[in-house]
């Protein structure tokens, strides 16, 4: 699935919720089921700081293509990160680096993408295209 | 110059329930436009009053008729239009000197806020008199406001900074200060009131103790002063720094108060216009208090608005205020109290009305996420006040600080939300 494919997928889904509360409800599900982080890569390199949550990225390359694991201690940011790692994850670090990601706003949700300090996300989107550039770079 | 409102002849139906409390808190309440709005289509219950409060009607209307009516350089114009700037500006300073009772008004420095009042003590009054080896005593409740300025002196002059120690409710350890004070101890800067816990400090005896090992001392109010009585003279500080906005005035001002003698032997902090009393590339001589410390053209619309907000809570009264306010702070701790999983972080026995919690197994950031989408603001994180988090073992709190502006009805609506928040991450 393209990238795009992925974050209309997500458009749709979130088209099923008519309030806020549905909508968060299925944010903090996503959350729980986020793929367990090793606890490996739970130091200092892979933190993400926010002034609120702490969040742990990592990111490798498996063939042509970067694969990010993601965790956070809030389990609202940690759904949302579970949204942008399926939207991101398994695809060639080309691909991120030119991925467009309107899904968040689409779905309401683009205040968790602003450029607050108190918030991780913003600078997790920023980490996973600086990884797909330093993959691209070792590429080439 | 609009005149701010009386609102001490209360409505009885609007009364509150406290026989101590005569307030009119409707009528209050459309003093604040910001407070009639929905956020997420919810009304707004603006409960980050500690970290900025809303502005009545008069003082934006004090910022708008300064623009409208009379913008004009101070102090060495001649024209109309910088008389009246001059007068309002200089008005403002000896309502600054009333709200604090200081002793004058040259002892009253403008400055964007308590931060820099607190820069311009450890850069002038620090730098020019403190020497290596000698020590400055903060304590475990500061804002990083009032850490990081004597960190940078400390760094620069090999000074010791020394915390005070705080106890398990919130309030400061004064037996272990009592061991930590020295001859070696040249300041000691604590707040009247913490921002993350609401502890109210007893800076009366802090003060006397330094004092009594000839320290100075300078007091952060950045959070006391909205609610408790400020007198300069009764508590004999050396220096008291707060920010208007946190006093429903305009952001980016504040006041510096300093006893005369300290001021006039302290250096100036920055170099420019109005400071100077004569320049020529040999020499400058500096001017007088206070002039001497506000270099620049200073921040003249802000500082006439500033002295509407202190006519408004004059208006109302700091008693009454307090009342008020400690009424709020009593029922919310009761309410939140009775969540289950609620742990309250600060139970000093004098606080001002801020209430900090933690809420078992549920991340701070979330609480403030679904507490938003249901109108309700609070501040979640650290407040920057992150060794109170290390002392406490925790990464940060959810804090929800009151102002006479708010209600019973609106704590009842935020109890209301963290059920909600419980729910939702059950």
């Amino acid at each position: 699935m393209t990238i795009n494919e992925t974050q209309d997928e997500i458009i749709e889904e979130f088209e099923l919720f008519d309030d806020w509360e549905g909508k968060y409800e299925y944010i903090i599900d996503l959350g729980k089921k986020l793929a367990p982080f090793k606890e490996e890569f739970k130091t200092e390199d892979h933190i993400i700081k926010g002034c609120q949550s702490r969040v742990w990225l990592h990111a490798e390359l498996n063939g042509d293509n970067v694969v990010f694991t993601a965790d956070s201690d809030a389990i609202i940011v940690k759904g949302l990160i579970s949204m942008l790692v399926k939207v991101l994850s398994e695809h060639t670090p080309e691909e991120i680096i030119n991925a467009d990601l309107y899904f968040m706003e689409k779905v309401g949700l683009q205040q968790h993408l602003a450029q607050t300090r108190s918030n991780g996300l913003a600078s997790m989107l920023k980490q996973m295209k600086t990884y797909a550039l330093a993959f691209s770079a070792l590429k080439n | 110059m609009p005149q701010p409102q009386t609102h001490q002849q209360p409505i009885p139906s609007m009364m509150t329930t406290t026989s101590a409390v005569s307030f009119d808190i409707e009528r209050i309440r459309t003093d604040f436009p910001i407070l009639d709005q929905e956020v997420n289509g919810r009304k707004l219950v603006y409960f980050d009053n500690a970290a900025t409060t809303q502005k009545p009607v008069a003082v934006i209307e004090a910022l708008m008729n300064y623009y409208r009516g009379y913008n004009a350089n101070i102090h060495r114009g001649i024209h109309t239009l910088a008389e009246k700037a001059t007068a309002d500006f200089e008005a403002s300073r000896r309502a600054v000197r009333d709200f604090l009772n200081a002793p004058s008004a040259e002892e009253i420095i403008f400055t964007s806020g308590t931060t820099m009042g607190i820069n311009l003590v450890a850069q002038t009054y620090g730098r020019h008199f403190l020497k290596a080896g000698d020590e400055i005593i903060i304590s475990g409740l500061e804002h990083h406001s009032n850490i990081v300025p004597w960190q940078m002196l400390a760094g620069e002059k090999g000074l010791t900074v020394r915390a005070i120690p705080v106890l398990e409710n919130g309030e400061l350890d004064l037996e272990t200060f009592d061991t930590m004070l020295s001859d070696r101890t040249k300041i000691v800067a604590v707040n009247h009131a913490s921002n993350s816990l609401g502890t109210v400090n007893p800076v009366k005896e802090i003060i006397a103790k330094a004092h009594a090992v000839g320290a100075v001392v300078l007091v952060d109010g950045a959070q006391a002063s909205s609610h408790l009585e400020i007198d300069v003279q009764d508590l004999d500080v050396d220096f008291y720094a707060f920010s208007a906005h946190k006093l429903y005035g305009p952001t980016g001002i504040g006041a510096l108060y300093g006893k005369r003698a300290l001021l006039e032997a302290m250096p100036p902090y920055m170099g420019g216009g109005e400071m100077i009393k004569e320049v020529t590339f040999e020499k400058t001589t500096f001017n007088d208090l206070p002039y001497k410390f506000e270099a620049g053209t200073p921040n003249i619309a802000d500082v006439v608005a500033l002295k509407t907000a202190l006519e408004y809570i004059n208006a109302i009264g700091k008693s009454a205020i307090s009342a008020y306010e400690n009424h709020l702070l009593t029922y919310a701790t009761e309410q939140v109290s009775q969540i289950e999983g609620v742990r309250i972080i600060g139970q000093a026995k004098e606080k001002i009305s801020v209430l900090s919690f933690v809420l078992d197994g549920i991340h701070h950031q979330d609480i403030g996420i679904i507490l938003d989408q249901q109108g309700i603001a609070v501040r979640t994180g650290h407040h920057c006040t992150q060794p109170v988090m290390d002392r406490f073992c925790i990464l940060g709190t959810t804090r929800a600080s009151f102002a006479f502006y708010n209600t019973i009805e609106e704590i009842d609506k935020l109890i209301a939300g963290l059920h909600r928040v419980k729910k939702l991450m059950a």
